[in-house]
């Protein structure tokens, strides 16, 4: 096998690739269809082995935490930044545009701020590839099978330093609101709901960022 | 092109979806659906045995079992799709129609394979409750009605 001993292992791109693979580039695709099918397992494997709903929403959660923890590590490293995000707004912003863009390919559709709680963010992802094709059955009450991506966000946030409770919501969307992209398995119809992501900061976080003027 | 009905019959036989295509189409109680399908179903085996001709190993070009794949009657046309896994697509529609139903047909097996396979919380050859795939489906026929034809290339 060909191996350039200058780029290392996390720089090498993923996917089939022969002796003349870029470096430059990190075009690293995996079939939707073979994440879905693994992801459906490990929804599965989880539902096996729990007796209630928040119980599988948790498992779920705390799966996506381990990944979160290291995608904070990835993604620092290669973005080359050497100081640590400290403010509230630079992290979210770095989750919902880097983050969601090596993860998903696309930056979050949108991230808010909450108007009654000063504690509390909303990053809204109108297609999230881990529900695309799941049909949650009626007696299982609001699951959501996002559980892992929110997992994933809170990782993300405590590594860095501000711990945060994550969870996730499926809202349906508002007259008007269409998603600009279109809709990423052709065959599917349009989804009629966008999963908000709902931050909710400890409170020790929102005073230290306070204090930092 | 009217569409009158979409009927999924798993590998034993047990009808797994049934699903009018549109207002024109006869009711049917539930009941009497599981009896067409399981009546489908040995009907498709006995005439692939019935055949004059038979294909090598009883499975045809795609590698399905053979059987019946297409009835033709006064009031109604039916196509059935088997596929590989044993899973039986069957689609009735109103004859004279210009849509070409073994696509229709093949599409549904593609929405079968994304909403229905990558569900968590569905059951192989269990009954298909799937609000996704209705919804897929019911899409897939508005369009094909509108259109004329399916517009989904073979891009996979």
């Amino acid at each position: 096998m060909n191996r350039s001993p200058l780029v290392n292992i996390l720089d090498r791109p993923l996917g089939k690739g022969g002796a003349t693979r870029s470096t430059t580039t990190t075009d690293q695709s995996v079939s939707l269809s073979s994440f879905a099918y693994l992801y459906s397992e490990m929804v599965q494997y989880h539902q096996n082995r729990v007796d209630s709903i928040s119980e599988l929403e948790r498992r779920l959660e705390a799966t996506g935490y381990s990944v979160g923890l290291r995608v904070l590590e990835l993604l620092a490293y290669r973005a080359r930044e050497y100081k640590r995000e400290t403010r509230l707004m630079n992290i979210l912003q770095f989750v919902s545009t880097t983050v969601w863009k090596s993860l998903f390919g696309k930056a979050a559709d949108s991230l808010e701020r909450s108007i009654d709680h000063a504690d509390e963010f909303m990053i809204v992802d109108y297609a999230p590839i881990t529900s695309t094709f799941v049909s949650v059955p009626s007696d299982f009450g609001g699951l959501s099978v996002d559980a892992y991506l929110s997992g994933i966000i809170a990782g993300i946030l405590e590594g860095a330093g501000f711990p945060a409770r994550v969870t996730a919501h499926s809202v349906s969307l508002e007259e008007g609101e269409t998603p600009s992209s279109i809709s990423s398995v052709v065959v599917l119809p349009p989804r009629k709901e966008k999963t908000v992501f709902l931050v909710k900061f400890a409170p020790t976080v929102l005073t230290r960022d306070n204090a930092m003027g | 092109m009217v569409f009158l009905h979409l009927f999924i019959v798993n590998k034993s036989g047990g009808l797994i979806h049934h699903r009018p295509l549109s207002a024109r189409a006869p009711k049917i109680s539930t009941n009497e659906w599981l009896r067409i399908g399981s009546t489908f179903h040995s009907l498709h085996a006995i005439a692939a045995e019935a055949s004059p001709l038979r294909l090598p190993n009883g499975k045809n070009a795609s590698g399905a079992d053979d059987g019946i794949e297409r009835i033709v009657a006064g009031g109604m046309e039916l196509r059935c799709l088997q596929t590989v896994t044993g899973i039986k697509f069957v689609i009735t529609a109103e004859p004279g129609g210009t849509v070409d139903l073994d696509s229709v047909l093949r599409e549904i097996y593609v929405l079968y394979a994304e909403c229905v396979c990558k569900d968590p919380f569905y059951e192989l050859e269990m009954p298909i409750r799937s609000e996704l795939f209705t919804q897929a489906v019911d899409a897939l026929i508005d369009r094909v009605e509108r259109l004329g034809h399916t517009s989904m290339s073979k891009h996979r």
